[in-house]
């Protein structure tokens, strides 16, 4: 006996096995990410009043990826309409639109990881703070040069939406009056810690998802010659993948990014 | 082919000659390490899941000698352990406090989660799911694979972990935060990189599970005609689907405050070791034990249910009865499966989460011990009138029945928070849910090893030592876990690497009272108590071996004369299971239906008495 229904729909179910299978899949991702996001909740109301952060995303940033990821979704579905209406060549071009897609997004996310990782709050013996990018932070060097400004309380350094014409300049800082340096890591709070962890394991489902599109664009593009319907089929429940981990980034974007 | 199709269920010698047919010779390692065919995946499974229970068993007995007698150099491989694990866990052949501790958290864990889990839902779940259905292997064979290795490689993290510096991990098998997070060896980064990957092994298995329930029923196979232990698998499944990830959400977390510093779990103003932690605060120490216990509280209905689901099938085989109420049973395994999600807070009563939210669990811990009694009581019910056989997997699904019934009725205290705040840190919850997983779960596995050893292999277990392996098993169980129960109702406390000693002996000036001589002593009598059990369990693992080759033949393809489709298959079922498309005229349990020859009728057995030899393929269906 063979396994039945891998292509064709059961008929009383109306589905072939795979897509039973993404659909159960996806329901343990919404209890995953829904576990992440129920922390985000529970963290962020029991924060201090007034200390969590605001404005600290590249809201442009975020808003480039959000509609990279929308246009991405629509690549996948036509890239699948075109596997079922037979025409390959089509499919070839929207499924390597969605790999281009996905590969920006990242290099974007790369780009505002780099952000934070460069940032440091360095508190100075005298009470303030200088808070920026780094320029210059040579071991050897007794001195660190930012891009940034100083504040004397860190509050202020809390909800940059209410301050909109920072004064930033290159400021220069003797090893000697530094008490504590600290980039802007996932170490450093829990607005940082949650951003990294929700958009890194979101970053690590769009590599996956990549990678499964990227090999039935590439070497798993053969099963076409031979069975086209289960060509499509996987196609199909890639793209189930791909729109989910789209509806993620939905979520994660405002709340982020703008709440 | 053609003439294999007019003798069904074949003649065995016809099996071996199709098999060369059919079986295409894989080689060694696809057929036996890389297989794909969901038989051979059960098996490995099983197999690797008994030697894992065998492992915790070892650390318990480790654990009780300690307790029993603490200090004291462990007899015999004392010096081993010195050896292996160093002067520090172990300097003379004695158990630290810290590798106490390591031994409790792991022998929860590889009990639950390397043991228990694997065997009772992926071993049995896997040989047999399919064989019920009607299907020729699972949805998903390769995912199937992936789920295997998953599990080993999970196992394997968490056994290599006992021989980094520090050792395993220590902080329970809860891993509370901060606890976890304070300890400052690597054990706990091992434990959750090793729960991971045992998390997406039974993700991956979930899926298939579920979609090979719902997909690849025979013809005929309709919803209300499954088995109950296929039912038990199914809703199984989705406790382990839907349960599993905010742990596993958990367990990211909790690795990045252990490797990233981060403070998901970290209050502000900790302090470790009397100093105040360098860390950023803010996180929340409760977080972690709802996304624990989220997980935690369907995972012990992931360790009853396919148990319940494995007696179901012995007792109505062996009673030749139908099961009675086998509706109640269906929605009650339902509504535990959705009750589960919502009762996880009353792991928490101490926790100081606020009355208001434990008046809501302690209802709906009340609540689901309803469907669980319904459950009990129908399968008791069961046995009114059988003219049952009493042969080794009866006798251990039968002693599931009480085992389980005093497991889950001392349960009823610690669900309702005015007791459960006396009891919680105490013996008594041990010897509770102990009474669930060991003499009740482990009791079922048995049962289930004993009743379908015949199919897997062709070969009858010995029934004399299946039955000194029961009765031996039976009364030490209880001679172990009986006293915890009267030890914690006196006030010994739980996870002390003493056993309680100091406490006992405390004169503190003001005490109100210390333990009595008679609880300290019970120490003593788990400890021989738990010896003998190991000692019962030796006619077993001969047994298991011994029978593989050498235990009595079976006579047919169906040896307990039983009505479910895995019996009508060839013996043990080749590649694809069935001889041809199984077809499904009736329910389950049609036993002694009156009017028949024989006192069963099989599931593939059509309506009208066959009277010539005319079977044609089964049609297809649309």
């Amino acid at each position: 006996m063979e396994i039945p229904y891998v292509v064709q729909p059961r008929p009383d179910t109306g589905i072939y096995n795979a897509k039973v299978g993404i659909w159960l899949f996806l329901a343990s991702e919404v209890m995953l990410f829904g576990a992440l996001f129920s922390a985000y909740v529970l963290l962020r109301v029991g924060a201090v009043p007034g200390e969590w952060p605001h404005g600290w995303l590249n809201v442009t940033l975020g808003t480039i990826n959000t509609l990279v990821l929308a246009l991405s979704a629509i690549t996948t579905l036509l890239a699948w309409v075109a596997c079922k209406t037979r025409q390959f060549a089509k499919f070839k071009f929207f499924h390597a639109c969605t790999l281009l897609l996905a590969l920006t997004f990242l290099c974007i996310k790369g780009y505002e990881y780099h952000d934070k990782w460069i940032h440091y709050e360095i508190q100075l013996i005298d009470g303030r703070i200088a808070d920026g990018h780094m320029r210059e932070n040579n071991p050897k060097a007794d001195y660190v040069v930012i891009e940034g400004r100083y504040v004397t309380d860190e509050k202020d350094l809390y909800d940059l939406r209410a301050q909109k014409d920072l004064k930033t300049g290159e400021i220069k800082i003797p090893r000697s009056l530094i008490k504590e340096m600290e980039n802007y890591g996932p170490w450093h709070n829990t607005y940082l810690a949650l951003y990294f962890t929700l958009t890194g394991l979101h970053a690590l489902h769009i590599l996956g998802g990549s990678i499964v599109i990227g090999y039935l664009w590439g070497p798993g593009r053969r099963l076409w010659k031979t069975d086209p319907e289960h060509f499509t089929n996987r196609v199909e429940v890639s793209g189930l993948f791909w729109h989910f981990v789209d509806l993620v980034w939905i979520f994660l974007f405002p709340v982020l990014y703008l709440m | 082919m053609a003439e294999f199709l007019h003798q069904f269920p074949p003649r065995r010698e016809d099996i071996h000659s199709h098999g060369e047919h059919e079986h295409h010779d894989l080689g060694f390692w696809r057929t036996y390490i890389f297989s794909t065919d969901h038989k051979i995946i059960g098996i490995q499974y099983g197999f690797t899941a008994l030697c894992f229970i065998l492992f915790g068993f070892f650390l318990m007995l480790l654990m009780r000698w300690q307790i029993a007698h603490p200090g004291a150099p462990v007899p015999f491989i004392g010096l081993l352990l010195e050896k292996v694990l160093g002067p520090v866990m172990a300097g003379n052949g004695a158990i630290s406090p810290d590798l106490y501790n390591s031994f409790g958290a792991m022998h929860g864990t590889i009990m639950i989660f390397l043991g228990v889990v694997p065997l009772a839902f992926a071993a049995f779940g896997n040989y047999v799911v399919p064989l019920m259905i009607g299907a020729p292997d699972m949805a998903f064979p390769r995912v199937n694979m992936a789920s295997y290795q998953a599990y080993v490689l999970g196992g394997i993290v968490m056994v290599v972990s006992f021989f980094i510096p520090g050792g395993a991990a220590q902080a329970g098998w809860t891993s509370y935060s901060p606890l976890a997070t304070s300890i400052p060896t690597h054990g706990q980064a091992f434990w959750l990189i090793g729960m991971v990957l045992l998390i997406t092994s039974s993700l991956l298995g979930a899926v298939n599970f579920i979609a090979t329930i719902v997909q690849l029923r025979a013809p005929g196979m309709t919803w209300m005609r499954l088995p109950f232990f296929v039912w038990a698998q199914f809703v199984t499944a989705f406790l382990l689907l839907l349960a599993f990830p905010p742990l596993e959400a958990a367990g990211i977390m909790q690795l990045m405050d252990n490797l990233a510093h981060t403070s998901f779990f970290l209050p502000t103003g900790l302090a470790i070791g009397g100093h105040l932690a360098h860390v950023s605060g803010g996180g929340s120490p409760l977080l972690w034990q709802h996304l624990f216990w989220f997980l935690g509280h369907p995972e012990v209905y992931v360790l009853i249910l396919p148990a319940m689901g494995i007696v179901c099938e012995i007792l109505a085989n062996n009673t030749r009865k139908p099961i009675w109420g086998y509706k109640s049973l269906v929605y009650s395994v339902l509504a535990i499966g959705f009750l589960s999600f919502i009762v996880w807070a009353h792991h928490m009563y101490l926790t100081g989460m606020g009355t208001r939210i434990a008046t809501f669990f302690q209802a709906t811990t009340m609540l689901i011990s309803i469907p669980s009694v319904i459950i009990l009581t129908c399968l008791l019910i069961s046995l009114w009138g059988g003219s049952i056989r009493f042969n080794t997997p009866m006798l251990f699904a039968l002693g599931f029945l009480p085992m389980f019934g005093i497991g889950g009725l001392t349960g009823l205290p610690l669900g309702l928070a005015p007791a459960d705040i006396y009891l919680h840190d105490t013996y008594y919850v041990i010897a509770h849910f102990h009474y669930v997983v060991a003499p009740g779960t482990i009791f079922a596995l048995f049962a289930g090893i004993y009743y379908w050893f015949p199919k897997m292999t062709g070969r009858m277990m010995n029934e004399f030592w299946g039955r000194a392996h029961f009765w031996g098993s039976f009364v030490f169980m209880n001679v172990v876990f009986m006293p915890m129960f009267a030890q914690g109702m006196e006030g010994m406390l739980r996870r002390m690497a003493d056993g309680g000693v100091n406490y006992s002996a405390a004169r503190v000036p003001g005490a109100l009272a210390t333990l009595p001589n008679t609880i300290m002593e019970m120490h003593t009598w788990i400890l021989w108590g738990a010896m003998a059990l190991g000692l019962a369990q030796i006619p077993f693992i001969i047994n298991l071996f011994w029978s593989i080759r050498h235990g009595e033949e079976v006579n047919s393809d169906n040896p307990w004369h039983s009505t479910t489709l895995e019996w009508q298959t060839p013996t043990p079922p080749p590649h694809g299971n069935f001889a041809r498309p199984p077809r499904i005229y009736r329910g389950p349990y049609e036993y002694s239906v009156s009017g028949h020859d024989t006192d069963f009728t099989p599931q593939n057995e059509p309506e009208a008495p066959m009277t010539a030899p005319k079977i044609s393929p089964a049609p297809a269906v649309h």
